[in-house]
C-alpha cells in the first residue's frame, strides 16, 4: 500500500500542475458568507451590560452566537441534519446555554462566551416533552428534562444526573410540561385528553413524590399551547370553545375556576384560538403575575392576576406582536403595532404594511414609557414580521432602553436600535438555496451609447460623424472621470476606499469576471447578489410558496440585447406559478400567462422573438404546448421549425421515458418510448448536458499521431437507475445513455453490488458518476467516455437522426477515499481549458479533481505511445491532495450544490458552492495562461525593451558610420 | 400473384455472454454456459410499423419476432414484403418528411410460463421515412433488455442514415427488408482494478530486488560526488575570509 501511495505521489509530481492560493491572495477573488438558518429559539446574553451576544438555535440544527452590534457570527456549531440533530429546547442561564438535541437524545451545555462545550450527557431513550431550569433558594443549579415516561434532573455544573423518577401512569397520562417556581418543588403537568389534568409534585432534593392531584378539565388536550403559569404558581388556561380563562392554583386547589371573557368585558374572534404568554424572568423566582392574552390576529391584551381577579392593564388593538423583556429588576412589555396601512386595490385587496412602531410599556402598570418608540420599516420585498426578540437594558439615568431583533416570514433577522436605526440584517433564507443562475452584467452607459449608435439606422454621413464624435467625447469624459477617481482613491488609505455597489453603477468589467448571481431559496425568496463582493443587490419575497416546491429558473434574455433589460423566468410547476422578472430587480411588465394545467416540461428554445427574448415552451399534462412570448412572429417561427423540435418526458413513478415531436399546430406526437420496469429499478436521475457548454477540440490526438474522435451528441441523456432490491449482494446501479431525440439506447451498463446515493456529471463526451460499492464498502468513481472512432461520420453537423453507428464506449473505475456531497464540472468560455471536476465533500472542502485522472484510457501497462499521449498510468485509488482544495480553510458547511459559470477569460471559471454557507471563488483549471501575474515585473520588461530599442538605434547609427567610412576608404 | 418470398433475417448476438466471459471476476455465477440448462423455449411477438401521411400512428404488422427465453435470450425475425400500396405510401410519406415508426410489445424474457411474458404497453422508436426509403429498407433494429430480462427499449437506424433526396426504384429496392436484428443486455461496468495493479507493483518490486545496483542507497551511489562537492565548498570558504577581513580593515 505504501508503495502504491508513493508511486501515485510520484506521478502527481510529474503530471500535475499545482493549484494553490498564495497567502496574500486570500479573500481577493473569493468570499464566504455563513448562515444559521431559520431561528427557532433566541436569547440575549444579559449577564453583563456590555455583552454583545445573541444566542440562536435554528431549524437547520445550528446553534450560534451572533454579534448584536454587527450581525456577524461569534461562533457556530452545526449539528447533524435531520431529526437526529434537531434542537428541541434552548435554556439559557448566566454563562451556560443548555441544549436538548435529537428528540431528547443528548443534553449539552455550552459556554456562551467562547462557544466551547462544557459537558454532554446522553439521556435515556424516550420521546422528549419539555425541559426547564430549576431554581432553589434564589439560585439556579439544576435542569429538569421531562420525557414521555420519566423525569430526570441534572446538575448545571457538570451534567451529572441528580435523580431520575418514573412518572406515575405514564401509559394513560400524556405528560407535557415541567415547571418550577423556585421553591424546591418540581411540578409535572400531564393531561388525559378530554378528561383531566394530572399534577405531580416532586421534591427537588431526592425526587420523592410529594403530591399527586387530578383536576377535571374535559376541554383541555394540549397544555403548552393553551396554558401558562402565572404569579404564585397559578395555572392559567385559555379555552376557545367556551371563550373563557380558567385558573387553577397548582399548590392548593383541586378545581378550576372559570372566568368567562365576557365578564372581563372582552370579545374574541369566534374563529381565533386565544393564546397566552407569560414571563418568568429568572428560574429561581416566580413568574410575573402579568401576562399577555392574544384575542385575535392583531389584538393583544396585557392582563394582571391580582388575588384571583383578572385586571385588564391595557388593550393593544391593533398589535402585531408582543413580547416581555427583563433588565435588572424591571420588566417591560414591547408591543409592535402597525403604523399606517395602505390598502391596494390593484391586487386582490392586499394589505401592504409600510411601517410598524414598537413601544415599551411597563409590565406592572401597562403605562407607556416615554421616548421608547421605535420605527421598523417593513421591506416591501420581504415578509411580514413573525417574531419579536427584545433586548432591554438600563440606561445611566435608570430608565429602560432597548433594542429589538425582528424576525420576518422570509427568515430575515433585522436588528434595530432606537429610534429605528437598522444596525444589521441577516438574510437567513440564503441558508437554503435551491437553485441559482449567473448572468453577465450590462454594459456601462458609454458602452451602451456606442452600441446604440450601431443599432440606429444611418441618416447621412455628416450626422453619423457628429454622433461618433459625441460618443467618443462621452467616452473620453468617462475615462478622465475614472482616472480622477483612481488618483483620488490612491491618496486615501486603503481601508477607507469603499466600493458602494448598487444596481445603478453595476457594469461589466473588462474580463466579465463580475456577474450577477440570482439565487432562489426554499422559503420562496429570490436574491440578486453581486458575485464579486457578495453584496445583496435586490431581493424579492414570494409568499405562499409550498415548502417542497420544485423551482425552475431560466434565463430568457441575456444582457447582450441593449436596450432590452435582461429577463428571467421563474417557474413553479406544482402551484402553476410563473413569473418574469428582470435580473436587476423587480418584476417584468410582461404579464405572466395563466397556467390552467400542471406543467410537465418546460424548455427554452434558441428561437427569439423581436425583443430578443428566447421562446419558452411549456408542455402541460394534456401534452398541449404553449409558447411564451406567443406573438405572431414567434408562432410563425415555431411552425417553420416544429418538425425539428423534439422533447422528452420522464415519469419516474412508472419508469417511463418518452419522446415527443412538436407539430405545426403546437400539438405533440409521441415518437418513442422506453419503459424501465419499476419492479426492478427506479430512475433517480436524468441528466442532459448544459446548453452553454462549448467543446473546443473534436478529437484526441493519440500517441501515433492519429486522431480519436469524440462522440459529441448534444442530445445525449444519462439516465441513472437504482435497484429496488437493496440487498447488498443483489443491489446495482444502472447507467443508460439515451439519445433524447430518437430514444435510441446508446449504451446500457450495470454496476453490480453498488448502491446510491449516486452523483453524476455529464459533459462533453463523458459521464462521471460516483456510488457506494456494497462489496468493498467504499465510495467509487466511474467514468464512461464515448468515441466515434478513428473517423468522423459527419464532421460538419451533428444530427441524432443521422448517426447510424454506435459509439465506442470506454469505462474505468477508481476508488475514492471520501464520501461526497455534490459534484459539478468546470465550464469555460470556449472549452479550450482542461476540465476539472469540483467535488463538495461533507467535511466542507471543495476539491478540484483534474478530469485527467478520470480517463478510461489510462493504461495499465505504460507503453511508448501512452507516454507520448501524456496518459497517467492506471492506479485504482484517486488520492485527495490538499492543494486541490480550492477553498483552503473556508469550509462550506453542508454543501448542497455547486454552480459553475464561464467568465470572459478562457482560463477562468467562476464557482459558487452553496449549502448552509455560500462560497464564491474562481478556478483556473489550466492555470492562468492568458493572464499576466499580479507580481509581473512591468518595470523590468519595459526597461529591457527600451534598452534594446536604444541599443538598436545606436548600433544602427554606428553601422552606418562604419559603412560610410568603409566606402570612403 | 407476385412471387411471395418469406424473408428471414436471423442474427443472434449475445452480448451479455460475450462480455461476461471476458471479465471472469464480475461473473457472479451468471456463466450460463451449461447447454443442458438453456431452455429452448421461445415465443413470438409481433413487430409492427406505421407510416402515415398525417403522422397519426396506425400500426400494421411488419413481421414477427421469435424470442428465445432463458439465460441467453436470442431473437430471430420473420417478416413480410411490402405490398405495392405500402411502397407507394412509404414514398409519399418520405416526400413530406414523415416518420416511419415501429413498435414491439413489452415482454419479459425470463418468464417460465406464457402468461408472464406479456406485459402492458409497447415500446416504440422511429426513423425518418426518407432514410428508410433511401437505404432501400436496410435497417438495424436493436432490442434492449434490462438486467432481469425485461425488454425496455427498441431502437432502429438505417444504413446509410442520411436523406439526400436520391431517386429510388420501388420495384427493385423497396420490396424486401434487409434487417439486422440484435438483442442487447446491459454490460457489466468494471470496478476498480486493484488485483492487476497490485500484481504489477509486485513485479516491479521483484525486478528491483533482482538488480542490486538499484538497492544501493543514495549515499552509497553518489559518495564521490558529495565528497567532491564538500571539498570544493571547504576550499571556497577558506579562501573567502581573508578577502572579507581585508575589506573590513580598510
Amino acid at each position: 500500500m505504501a508503495k502504491l501511495i508513493l508511486l501515485l505521489l510520484e506521478l502527481c509530481i510529474i503530471f500535475c500542475v499545482v493549484h494553490a492560493v498564495f497567502e496574500d491572495q486570500v479573500g481577493k477573488f473569493d468570499w464566504r458568507q455563513q448562515y444559521v438558518g431559520k431561528v427557532r429559539f433566541s436569547h440575549f446574553d444579559t449577564q453583563m451590560q456590555s455583552s454583545k451576544k445573541v444566542l440562536v438555535a435554528t431549524e437547520s440544527n445550528v446553534f450560534a452566537a451572533l454579534n448584536s452590534r454587527t450581525g456577524e457570527l461569534f461562533w457556530r456549531h452545526v449539528d447533524k441534519t435531520g431529526p437526529e440533530g434537531n434542537i428541541d429546547a434552548l435554556l439559557h442561564h448566566a454563562q451556560d446555554a443548555i441544549l436538548v438535541v435529537g428528540n431528547g437524545r443528548v443534553l449539552r451545555s455550552w459556554d456562551v462566551n467562547i462557544g466551547g462545550l462544557n459537558w454532554e450527557v446522553l439521556l435515556d431513550s424516550g420521546s422528549f416533552r419539555s425541559a426547564s431550569l430549576v431554581g432553589q433558594q434564589g439560585t439556579v443549579k439544576h435542569v429538569a428534562v421531562l420525557k414521555k415516561a420519566f423525569i430526570s434532573v441534572h446538575y448545571l455544573s457538570n451534567g451529572h444526573q441528580k435523580w431520575i423518577e418514573n412518572l406515575p401512569d405514564s401509559e394513560t397520562v400524556d405528560y407535557q410540561t415541567v415547571y418550577s417556581g423556585g421553591n424546591g418543588h418540581v411540578l409535572v403537568l400531564g393531561v388525559v385528553p378530554h378528561s383531566h389534568i394530572t399534577i405531580v409534585v416532586y421534591s427537588m432534593e431526592d425526587g420523592e413524590i410529594i403530591k399527586q392531584v387530578s383536576v377535571e378539565a374535559p376541554w383541555l388536550s394540549n397544555i403548552p399551547a393553551s396554558c401558562v403559569v402565572v404569579g404564585q404558581g397559578i395555572l392559567m388556561c385559555a379555552d376557545s370553545t367556551t371563550m373563557s380563562l380558567n385558573t387553577l392554583d397548582l399548590h392548593q386547589q383541586t378545581q378550576m375556576t372559570q372566568i368567562p371573557l365576557q365578564s372581563l368585558g372582552l370579545e374574541a374572534d369566534p374563529d381565533f384560538h386565544p393564546s397566552l404568554m407569560s414571563h418568568q424572568p429568572n428560574a429561581a423566582q416566580k413568574p410575573l403575575s402579568e401576562f399577555f392574552l392574544q384575542l385575535g390576529p392583531e389584538r393583544y391584551l396585557l392582563l394582571q392576576l391580582n388575588n384571583g381577579q383578572i385586571v385588564t392593564l391595557r388593550d393593544f388593538n391593533p398589535a402585531l406582536l408582543a413580547s416581555f423583556a427583563t433588565t435588572g429588576e424591571k420588566t417591560v412589555a414591547a408591543v409592535m403595532s402597525p403604523k399606517n396601512k395602505t390598502v391596494s386595490k390593484s391586487q386582490i385587496s392586499l394589505l401592504f404594511l409600510d411601517a410598524c412602531s414598537i413601544n415599551l410599556f411597563s409590565a406592572d402598570t401597562g403605562r407607556r414609557l416615554l421616548d421608547t418608540t421605535l420605527i421598523f420599516t417593513v421591506d416591501p420585498n420581504g415578509g411580514k414580521p413573525e417574531k419579536l426578540h427584545v433586548q432591554a437594558f438600563l440606561k445611566k439615568d435608570d430608565s429602560v432602553g432597548y433594542r429589538v431583533m425582528v424576525q420576518t416570514e422570509d427568515q430575515t433577522l433585522t436588528f434595530i436600535q432606537q429610534p429605528g436605526r437598522v444596525m444589521w440584517t441577516r438574510e437567513e433564507a440564503l441558508s437554503d438555496v435551491v437553485t441559482m443562475e449567473m448572468v453577465d452584467l450590462p454594459l456601462t452607459g458609454t458602452q451602451a451609447e456606442l452600441e446604440g449608435e450601431f443599432g440606429k439606422k444611418a441618416d447621412g454621413l455628416f450626422s453619423m460623424v457628429l454622433k461618433r464624435l459625441s460618443s467618443q467625447l462621452i467616452m473620453l469624459q468617462a475615462w478622465i472621470a475614472h482616472l480622477w477617481k483612481l488618483f483620488y482613491d490612491a491618496r486615501k488609505p486603503r481601508s477607507q476606499v469603499k466600493n458602494d455597489i448598487s444596481i445603478d453603477n453595476l457594469s461589466r468589467d473588462e474580463f466579465n469576471l463580475q456577474k450577477m448571481m440570482v439565487m432562489v431559496t426554499s422559503s420562496g425568496k429570490l436574491f440578486g447578489i453581486d458575485s464579486k463582493t457578495g453584496a445583496i443587490l435586490w431581493k424579492h419575497y414570494l409568499d405562499n410558496i409550498p415548502s417542497n416546491a420544485a423551482f425552475k429558473l431560466m434565463v430568457q434574455r441575456t444582457t447582450a440585447h441593449f436596450p432590452h433589460p435582461p429577463q428571467c423566468t421563474f417557474l413553479l410547476t406544482e402551484i402553476l406559478y410563473i413569473s418574469f422578472f428582470f435580473f436587476f430587480g423587480g418584476r417584468s411588465q410582461v404579464t405572466p400567462p395563466a397556467l390552467p394545467q400542471p406543467i410537465l416540461q418546460s424548455l427554452m428554445l434558441p428561437l427569439m422573438d423581436q425583443d430578443y427574448a428566447k421562446v419558452l415552451l411549456l408542455v402541460d399534462d394534456q401534452y398541449k404546448v404553449s409558447a411564451f412570448p406567443s406573438t405572431k412572429n414567434v408562432l410563425q417561427q415555431l411552425q417553420e421549425t416544429a418538425s425539428s423540435i423534439f422533447f422528452f418526458l420522464v415519469d419516474s413513478s412508472q419508469g417511463r421515458l418518452s419522446g415527443y415531436r412538436l407539430r405545426t399546430d403546437l400539438s405533440t406526437e409521441q415518437v418513442w418510448e422506453v419503459v424501465i420496469p419499476t419492479e426492478v429499478q427506479k430512475i433517480v436521475f436524468v441528466k442532459g448536458k448544459r446548453p452553454n457548454e462549448h467543446v473546443h477540440s473534436q478529437g484526441r490526438v493519440m500517441g501515433d499521431r492519429s486522431v480519436l474522435y469524440k462522440y459529441l451528441n448534444p442530445n445525449l441523456l444519462a439516465v441513472v437507475t437504482e435497484s429496488t432490491d437493496m440487498h447488498q449482494e443483489r443491489s446495482f446501479i444502472g447507467i443508460l445513455l439515451i439519445d433524447g431525440v430518437t430514444g435510441r439506447i446508446i449504451h446500457e451498463a450495470v454496476q453490480r453490488k453498488a448502491r446510491g446515493p449516486v452523483h453524476v456529471v455529464h459533459s462533453e463526451n463523458w459521464v462521471v458518476y460516483e456510488y457506494w460499492s456494497t462489496k468493498s464498502r467504499r465510495k467509487e468513481f466511474s467514468v464512461i467516455e464515448l468515441y466515434e472512432g478513428m473517423e468522423l461520420y459527419n464532421s460538419t453537423v451533428f444530427s441524432s437522426l443521422d448517426r447510424p453507428h454506435a459509439p465506442q464506449v470506454l469505462q474505468q473505475s477508481y476508488i475514492f477515499p471520501s464520501s461526497i456531497s455534490t459534484m459539478e464540472a468546470t465550464l469555460t468560455e470556449k472549452g479550450i481549458t482542461s476540465r476539472h471536476i469540483l467535488i463538495g465533500l461533507p467535511s466542507g472542502g471543495i476539491l478540484s479533481l483534474p478530469k485527467m485522472f478520470l480517463d478510461p484510457r489510462r493504461p495499465e501497462i505504460i507503453t511508448e505511445q501512452s507516454r507520448e499521449e501524456n496518459l497517467i498510468p492506471y492506479a485504482p485509488e484517486l488520492i485527495i491532495r490538499t492543494e486541490w482544495f480550492i477553498n483552503y480553510n473556508q469550509s462550506v458547511s453542508r454543501v448542497r450544490g455547486i454552480y459553475t459559470a464561464p467568465s470572459g477569460l478562457e482560463s477562468t471559471c467562476l464557482v459558487v458552492a452553496y449549502g448552509l454557507d455560500i462560497y464564491q471563488t474562481r478556478v483556473y483549471p489550466s492555470k492562468q495562461f492568458d493572464v499576466l501575474k499580479d507580481d509581473y515585473d512591468y518595470m523590468l520588461i519595459s526597461s529591457v525593451l527600451f534598452a534594446l530599442f536604444f541599443a538598436t538605434m545606436i548600433s544602427k547609427r554606428l553601422a552606418e558610420v562604419k559603412l560610410l567610412n568603409r566606402a570612403w576608404r | 400473384m407476385a412471387r411471395l418470398l418469406a424473408f428471414k433475417a436471423v442474427i443472434i448476438i449475445n452480448v451479455l455472454f460475450s462480455v461476461c466471459t471476458d471479465l471472469a471476476y464480475c461473473n457472479n455465477g451468471r456463466r450460463g454456459g451449461d447447454p443442458l440448462e438453456t431452455e429452448m423455449s421461445g415465443f413470438s411477438v409481433p413487430l409492427e410499423h406505421s407510416f402515415e401521411l398525417d403522422d397519426v400512428a396506425k400500426f400494421q404488422s411488419r413481421g414477427s419476432l421469435l424470442l428465445k427465453t432463458g439465460r441467453e435470450p436470442s431473437v430471430s425475425l420473420a417478416q413480410n414484403q411490402l405490398s405495392e400500396d405500402d411502397r407507394a405510401k412509404l414514398k409519399e410519406v418520405a416526400a413530406v418528411d414523415g416518420l416511419y415508426r415501429i413498435r414491439v410489445p413489452r415482454v419479459f424474457l425470463q418468464a417460465d410460463r406464457q402468461t408472464e411474458w406479456q406485459m402492458e404497453g409497447y415500446l416504440t422508436a422511429f426513423v425518418r421515412a426518407c432514410a428508410m426509403v433511401e437505404s432501400h429498407l436496410s435497417d438495424v433494429i436493436t432490442l434492449h433488455t434490462d438486467v432481469s430480462g425485461y425488454l425496455i427499449g427498441v431502437s432502429i437506424v438505417t444504413l446509410p442514415g442520411a436523406c439526400r433526396g436520391t431517386e429510388v426504384e420501388d420495384e427493385v429496392d423497396l420490396e424486401v427488408f434487409n434487417t439486422t436484428l440484435s438483442i442487447m443486455a446491459p454490460v457489466n461496468a468494471p470496478g476498480p482494478e486493484t488485483a492487476l495493479f497490485l500484481e504489477r507493483m509486485e513485479q516491479e518490486s521483484e525486478k528491483k530486488g533482482k538488480n542490486p545496483q538499484e538497492q544501493k542507497s543514495f549515499f552509497a551511489k553518489y559518495w564521490y560526488l558529495i565528497l567532491g562537492g564538500a571539498i570544493f565548498l571547504m576550499l571556497t570558504n577558506s579562501a573567502q575570509p581573508p578577502a572579507g577581513g581585508g575589506r573590513e580593515q580598510s
